[in-house]
Formats: C-alpha cells, sequence, structure tokens
C-alpha cells in the first residue's frame, strides 16, 4: 500500500520542490542560473547556451513546446551551427528566472524569429570554442575541424566539455559570428524526430495537469455556465456558503465577484463548485447568436482603410463579369481537450506560478499588477498543457489559482472544469465579410473589394475583471484581428483594390482572443469563393483562373504544387453536378496568416437528403522559407486541414441573450475519426529564404477549398459556415 | 466519507482512502500519482481519462471507484505489462506495440489525448488484431483529438496490427 503522501516525501518526478522559492529572494552574487528574476540578458552568449564537461550542451530558448515540435526543431538549428550530435543537446522548461525573453509562442514565430536568434547565438558559441581549440592545439582556426562536439587538428583533438567544461563563456553576444551556407547544412532540413514523443505515449511526460506540490489545495472557480457579454462580467446577487457545508474540508474564497473553491481532496473541490449556491445577476447583455450578424453589421465601428489602390468600384462597375457576397462566420472555441489548469503559490511577498502561457514573461507582468508584487517577486514556469491553438484560458486559470491561492494562503493547483473552459473562453471572433470582384473579358482580375465587420481581442482577463472590477476593454487593433491582403485578395495581381476593416465595439459581445490561424478561415471562406466564381463566369479551370492572375512566384509554386498532389485535371466548376443523393466536388483554395504561403485542394461528398458533408482528401501546401524540420511541418499540415474541416463542418460558439451555450463536446462538437479526411501534406522547402511560420499557415486556404468544393459538387454556395446539415439543406432548398 | 477500498491497478493492489462515489480518475491521479489516464471533461464525452477494467476500456472520469473493487484496472503506464501477459511473452516490453507505432509513425503532437487513443486501440487489437481501416474508425470514434492527428493515428494502429501479429510467445 502506498499512499499520496508517502510519494510526495519520496519526492517522484511530479513533485516541484519549492526551494525554488527561495531563489526568489535571491542575493546578489555569483550568478546561479535562476538564483535572480530574469529575462537574463540576450547580449551574454551565456543566456543561450551552456557547454557541459560530459560534452552535452544545454540551449536556453524562449519559446513553448505546445505540441507543435519546435522545442526539436530549434535544437536542431543550434546542433547544426555547433556541429554537435542532438543527443548532445538539451533544452530546459520555460521559466522567468532562466530562459530568455524571445516574446510570445504565437502567430507562428518560434522558427521565424526564434531560429535566427539561437542560430546566431550557436554561431558565436562556435567561434569562441574554435579560439580556445586553437590555443589549446596549438593549430589555425583555419585548419580546425568540428564533428559531434569535437574539434579536431592534425595534431590531435579536443572536446567542447573539455574547453569550457560547465563554465560561462563571459562573451558578449555580437550577432557576428559567421553561420553556415545552407549547402552545408546537415541537420537542419532534416526531420529528425520529436524529442518530446516517447515521454508522451509512455506516459512520463509532466503536463501541466500533473503538476502537483506538497501541502496544495485544489481549488475550482464558480462562475455562471456560460459567460454574457465581455463588458458586463458576471455578477453575485447572493451566496450561500452553507449550501457546500456537507462536503469535508472544502471552503469558499470570494473576492468581488470572482468566487472559487478549495479542498484538500480534488472530488470534494469538484463537489463543491458543482453544489455551491449562487445567485448571479442573470439580465439579458448579449444579442443570442440568431441576432449576432445583424448586430455586428449595424454596429457603429471604428473604420479603416487597410488598402487603397486605383479605384476599386469603378472598375468593378466598368467590368463585364462581377460578383458580390456577404458571408457570416461565428465564433469558435479553442477549446483544449484538457481543460487550462495551473498550480500557484502566492504569499505576502512572492509568488510562483507554473502554468500553460504561451508568453511566460507577459504573464509574469499580468500576475505581478493583479498580485500588486513588484515583477521581480513573481516567478513563472511554464508546462505544456493540452494544444491551445491560440489563447485559450491559459492566462485566466493562473490568474484564478493565484488569486485562490493568495486567499487560501496556500498553494493551490486549479484545473478548469470543461463548461468553463468552453464556456469562458476567449473565442476567435465572429466575422461579416463583403467582398465584391470583378474580371475582364480575358480572365483578369481588375478590380476587388473587401469589407469585414469583427471585434478586437479582450484584453483583460475574467479573473481579473470579477475580483478587481477591472473594466473589460479590447486590444488595440494589429494587424492579425483586422482584415488583411494576406488572405482578402492580395495573393492575386489586382490594379484596384479596396479594404476595409470595420471594427466593431466589442463589450456587448463575447469574449475573443487570437484562435489559431485568426479571422482567415472567415476571411478565405468570403474571398476565395468569389474568386472561384469568377472563374465559374468565365467558365475557366478554377485553377487556371488563379494562375493567370498571380505573378508572385511564391504564390504560384504553392498553387501549382496543391494541383500536382491532388492529380487536377482541368474543367470549370460545378460542369459535372449530378441528381444522386450522394455528390461530390473538388476545390481549390489559397491564403495564409500574414506570412508564408499556402494552397490546398479538397475532395468532398455530400449526401443530399441528410445535408451531411464530409472532406474525403485534402491537400495542403505550405512554403514557409527554410524549414528547419519538414516532418514537423507536415504533421502541422495534416493536423491543421484536419482541423479545417472541424472548423468547417461544426465548430459554432452558440448563445442566448444571457449566456453562452455550447459547454462540451455534445453541443460543441468537432471532427471525430469517422469523417476524417485523408490528407496529403506537402512542404515547399526553400533553404535560402528566411523561415517563417508553419503552424497555421494553410487553413485559410483549406476553408476556401473547402467551400469551392461545395460549389463543385452542387452549384450552390455557401453563405455561412459551419456547413451543417441544416445550413446545407436550406442552402440546397434555395437552389 | 472517506471509507478504506481496495482495487487492483497494473497489478498491483493498492489500499486508498476515498468516498466511494469518486471518480477513480481522481483516486489514479491523486492517490497513484498516475499521469496516463487524465482529465478531459468529465463527462465521458471525450476518451482522455481511458482505462481497461478487465480488458475493457471505460471512462475513468464517471466510474466510481467502488464500482471496480475486485477487477483489474489497467493504465497507460499499465499497458506493457497487460500487453506481455496477454500474448504469454517472457519479457514485459518497454512500450506496447501500440506506443511504438504512435512513436513510428510521429504521430503525436500535444499527446493529451493519446492515453485515450493509445488505451483504445490496444483494447481494439486486442479483440481484434486485424481491424480494416473502417473498423479502426469505429472503434476510436468515441475518442476526440483537438490537434487533428486522425490520420496518423489510424496508420499507427495499421502499424501496430502488423507488428503484433509477427511477435511470437
Amino acid at each position: 500500500m502506498t499512499l499520496r503522501r508517502d510519494f510526495l516525501k519520496a519526492g517522484g518526478s511530479l513533485v516541484v520542490g519549492f526551494q525554488l522559492r527561495d531563489a526568489l529572494l535571491g542575493q546578489p552574487g555569483p550568478v546561479v542560473r535562476g538564483a535572480v528574476a530574469g529575462p537574463p540578458d540576450p547580449k551574454q552568449v551565456d543566456t543561450w547556451l551552456a557547454i557541459h564537461a560530459d560534452n552535452t550542451a544545454t540551449v536556453y530558448i524562449g519559446f513553448a513546446e505546445l505540441g507543435q515540435g519546435n522545442s526539436t526543431a530549434l535544437l536542431q538549428v543550434a546542433a547544426e551551427e555547433l556541429d554537435m550530435d542532438m543527443s548532445q543537446l538539451k533544452t530546459v522548461r520555460l521559466d522567468t528566472n532562466i530562459t530568455p525573453n524571445q516574446g510570445g509562442t504565437y502567430s507562428s514565430a518560434s522558427i521565424q524569429r526564434g531560429g535566427p536568434q539561437v542560430r546566431t547565438a550557436a554561431a558565436e558559441a562556435r567561434q569562441a570554442l574554435l579560439q580556445m581549440a586553437s590555443k589549446k592545439l596549438d593549430a589555425p582556426i583555419d585548419g580546425l575541424t568540428v564533428s559531434k562536439g569535437v574539434v579536431s587538428a592534425a595534431g590531435g583533438s579536443v572536446r567542447y566539455g573539455e574547453l569550457v567544461g560547465d563554465k560561462p563563456f563571459h562573451l558578449a553576444f555580437t550577432g557576428s559570428a559567421p553561420v553556415k551556407s545552407s549547402a552545408s547544412f546537415k541537420i537542419v532540413g532534416t526531420p529528425v524526430p520529436r524529442n518530446d514523443l516517447p515521454d508522451k505515449v509512455s506516459g512520463k511526460y509532466v503536463y501541466m495537469q500533473h503538476v502537483r506540490v506538497p501541502g496544495m489545495l485544489h481549488g475550482r472557480v464558480v462562475r455562471p455556465r456560460g459567460q454574457g457579454a465581455y463588458g458586463a462580467g458576471a455578477k453575485v446577487i447572493a451566496l450561500d456558503e452553507t449550501s457546500i457545508g456537507n462536503i469535508p474540508g472544502a471552503r469558499v474564497l470570494r473576492r468581488g465577484d470572482f468566487v472559487g473553491v478549495v479542498a484538500e481532496n480534488e472530488w470534494n473541490a469538484v463537489r463543491a463548485a458543482r453544489q455551491l449556491k449562487v445567485t448571479w445577476d442573470s439580465s439579458p447583455t448579449l444579442t443570442g447568436s440568431d441576432g449576432m450578424y445583424q448586430a455586428m453589421r449595424a454596429a457603429k465601428t471604428d473604420d479603416r482603410i487597410v488598402v487603397e489602390r486605383g479605384n476599386a468600384a469603378d472598375a468593378i462597375g466598368a467590368a463585364p463579369h462581377k460578383v458580390a457576397y456577404n458571408c457570416r462566420a461565428p465564433y469558435q472555441a479553442h477549446a483544449p481537450f484538457g481543460p487550462n489548469c495551473a498550480l500557484a503559490d502566492v504569499t505576502a511577498d512572492s509568488a510562483l506560478v507554473m502554468c500553460s502561457t504561451q508568453d511566460v514573461y507577459g504573464t509574469r507582468g499580468t500576475l505581478a499588477r493583479i498580485l500588486e508584487l513588484p515583477v521581480d517577486k513573481v516567478r513563472v514556469q511554464y508546462y505544456e498543457g493540452s494544444g491551445t491553438y491560440g489563447h485559450s484560458c491559459y492566462d485566466d486559470v493562473a490568474q484564478a489559482a493565484s488569486l485562490l491561492s493568495r486567499l487560501a494562503g496556500k498553494p493551490v493547483r486549479l484545473q478548469f472544469m470543461r463548461w468553463d473552459e468552453h464556456g469562458w473562453d476567449n473565442y476567435g471572433p465572429a466575422h461579416v465579410g463583403e467582398v465584391r470582384a470583378a474580371a475582364n473579358a480575358d480572365g483578369k482580375i481588375v478590380g476587388y473589394e473587401y469589407d469585414g465587420w469583427q471585434h478586437h481581442w479582450s484584453n483583460v482577463e475574467t479573473s481579473e475583471q470579477l475580483a478587481l472590477g477591472k473594466p473589460a476593454a479590447e486590444w488595440q487593433p494589429n494587424p492579425a484581428m483586422q482584415v488583411n491582403p494576406l488572405c482578402c485578395g492580395g495573393m492575386y495581381d489586382i490594379p484596384h483594390m479596396r479594404l476595409v476593416n470595420h471594427h466593431v465595439p466589442g463589450l456587448g459581445y463575447l469574449k475573443g482572443a487570437w484562435l489559431r490561424s485568426p479571422l482567415d478561415l472567415s476571411f478565405s471562406f468570403t474571398s476565395e469563393q468569389a474568386i472561384d466564381q469568377l472563374a465559374f463566369l468565365l467558365k475557366l479551370d478554377p485553377y487556371e483562373f488563379r494562375r493567370r492572375n498571380i505573378k508572385n512566384d511564391r504564390w504560384l509554386g504553392v498553387l501549382d504544387a496543391a494541383a500536382k498532389a491532388a492529380n487536377w485535371t482541368a474543367r470549370p466548376a460545378a460542369s459535372n453536378l449530378s441528381k444522386s443523393k450522394t455528390v461530390t466536388g473538388r476545390g481549390i483554395g489559397m491564403g495564409t496568416h500574414l506570412a508564408s504561403y499556402g494552397a490546398a485542394v479538397a475532395e468532398i461528398e455530400i449526401d443530399k437528403d441528410t445535408g451531411k458533408v464530409v472532406a474525403k482528401h485534402l491537400y495542403g501546401v505550405v512554403d514557409a522559407g527554410l524549414v528547419v524540420n519538414p516532418g514537423n511541418v507536415e504533421s502541422q499540415i495534416g493536423g491543421q486541414l484536419v482541423q479545417t474541416a472541424s472548423r468547417m463542418f461544426h465548430e459554432e460558439v452558440t448563445f442566448t441573450k444571457t449566456n453562452v451555450t455550447s459547454l462540451d463536446w455534445a453541443s460543441y462538437p468537432i471532427l471525430r475519426f469517422e469523417e476524417c479526411p485523408q490528407v496529403t501534406p506537402v512542404v515547399v522547402q526553400r533553404l535560402n529564404e528566411r523561415s517563417t511560420g508553419a503552424g497555421e499557415e494553410v487553413m485559410a486556404a483549406a476553408a476556401g477549398a473547402i467551400a469551392n468544393a461545395f460549389f463543385d459538387a452542387t452549384g450552390v454556395r455557401m453563405m455561412e459556415f459551419p456547413l451543417t446539415p441544416k445550413r446545407v439543406l436550406a442552402a440546397l432548398a434555395r437552389g | 466519507m472517506a471509507s478504506e477500498l481496495k482495487i487492483r491497478v497494473n497489478e498491483r493492489s493498492w489500499t486508498v482512502s476515498a468516498a466511494p462515489d469518486t471518480p477513480l480518475l481522481y483516486v489514479l491521479a491523486n492517490e497513484l500519482l498516475l499521469q496516463g489516464p487524465r482529465f478531459g471533461c468529465g463527462l465521458a464525452q471525450c476518451g482522455s481519462c481511458s482505462v481497461l477494467v478487465n480488458g475493457v476500456e471505460t471512462r475513468s472520469c464517471v466510474t466510481p471507484v467502488s464500482a471496480v473493487q475486485g477487477k483489474s484496472v489497467t493504465t497507460l503506464e499499465g499497458l506493457p505489462t497487460w500487453y506481455a501477459a496477454q500474448k504469454k511473452l517472457a519479457q514485459i516490453p518497454e512500450l506496447h506495440p501500440v506506443q511504438q507505432a504512435m512513436l513510428d509513425e510521429q504521430a503525436v503532437q500535444c499527446g493529451y489525448c493519446y492515453n485515450g487513443m493509445i488505451v483504445k486501440a490496444s483494447e481494439l487489437l486486442e479483440k481484434n488484431p486485424h481491424p480494416s481501416e473502417a473498423q479502426i474508425r469505429t472503434a476510436m470514434n468515441g475518442h476526440l483529438c483537438r490537434c487533428g492527428t486522425y490520420p496518423r493515428i489510424i496508420q499507427a494502429v495499421q502499424r501496430a496490427s502488423r507488428a503484433m501479429s509477427e511477435v511470437k510467445a
């Protein structure tokens, strides 16, 4: 018989030692990594890597492993420059006392921004190591060769480990050391197996949800089931603490309208959260899903012209072939498969918070503000959770755990329940898109206009809003939350173009944030159908029509690769319409997310009696410049294609006038095995181009391809997704 | 109220102190500190918490701990031993063939759902050593993957099926 406490005493791998916290109060003196609050100085090579006596190296990376494999790919970059083997390198978890601040792990930035930093730091270290070896071996630098961290000259060899062996370099990171040319790459550009997977399949991998510390309590938040309007938050009318009196050790903790429960036993905390009687203000604050698009379109908006070239309206008016579509795209949820979790130990003068943030330094700053602690007294450590696909509830849960820990005076582990995560997410905002486009008789697109309506992202998390009364506020605009040319016609060579963003004030809507490939599926669904329709009006094959209208080689490259992968044969869309019950169609689409190049082909099947649509095969092509690990990128493309199918066919946040009602996998269904398409990922490798993102860059293209495949199969354009049976049957009936 | 319960997990007997209605998941995670079964929905909708109970895939988030008394519970961690017993192998392999196949296919992304995926696929191959692709899809349909790795999981199950048919006791 072994009980939990015995494990804790024994200090198994799960149990995080809290002696780390003492380091928060560390005094100046000899530098011990982790002893003082970061970020460490990015201008020092020691910040980025350490060479150990056993001839291995630790690379300190500021990007989070989110399941996309970047912790392997960034080590490949370091191994390449250091001339070491992958087996000689390791990295450490993100920690605001240890790892450099490279900004957040979003916008598919780890390789784009992080790759060059790691590469140049490793090159700088290598140069220093070669200088040391040159002295030691009494041989000129030019004559040295390195393999697996062993430097050899005619007269002998020396290992990196012998040269520095765990001692700091004390070397300024100038960025001037020469880096290798792509022609000599041995590790970069190869599909090295991921280093996190062995522990992930065996069960040894420590996810955030597994972390436990001695003396901790289990917490749960208590909120209305499903959020109302962001600006309204949630208001407690009455709370009856005696309602959980029968649950051993359960306590109610409250600050303002922030309510939680804690208990030593997790099941008791779960029961208490469910059983606690709270009367919430249930005044209607929302439009309801039904009235949402109308309200957005009618809102008094802040408008911004994103692109204005020539005179689009006149060009469209004068052209022989024109199209105008008004499309609608719903709120969609991040819905990580395991709800977010955090563990916080907050004392009067310090805090240690473990969570699954995409940005440890950003989260540290917010937590310091909420806890009214100096930033350097807050330490944030990253533990991977379940895939997040953007700003799910990881910050909210970290704040809530911290608030509960302070109120309880003990460490608190808090995992959201399924309905918390689904119901209080920062959803990918809903979108209304209006596109007008026209082509001349030669098949050239002459004019294009896109108007898009959506609100911005939420800048205050629910926990802070409810506990401290901090007013809800939206982010200042950035390109990822606005109409942008990369998915709205920008890949085509169009002389007259006008793109306008209409910012809908967001406080009367749901919370919003970046959801993998933010807004791009919505843009592409709208825009790529318009482009496709111009081809149809001209009786041209949609692939050929796009080719005629693209000048950029890299856009052409992905388009051609997608057509080739799918064995595309030329014919106009909807030229094979069938009267049978089950019909099939194929479509092509383009688009990306702010960087890189994406193209996709979809083959789908529609049951006209039931309205059910299934993707049979999706082909996705990404050109992301230099691809460090093509295996990872193929895996990412496959995941993006399946997730896009899920978002196009199933996913839709629903809400009444008072609250969100899609709170679990029954009310917010996602794609399952039985409907899963075959996927063909294609990586366009460009060894001499700068790396750009690859984790979200083909979803837009796939969304457009699916919409166009629907038209090819039925001759009907869908103006709203997801393509649920009800919506499909209604559209087919309209014809 | 908490009472002493005897349960058998991964071929070992444990005495745990828990209210009989406590879902098995919380006992496995918090008392035995097992990392395989993990919370996903608490509603038996996703498969994150799956374990084998007498060889049958079971959602531990909705199964009271009292219901598994006298039965044999196998978690992700216990699958290699369970497999060795099924196949009467002289040695316990480091990984169940399904785990190995998931690695070989580099199927995993975040990996949080892989507990359930591996447990369910192991149950499937025990019952049906050579499933068709359609049978794999049907058997696995109650397990969700948010990263969209279904295609590689299907390939991995097929790979494991081939590998297992070559194993001799």
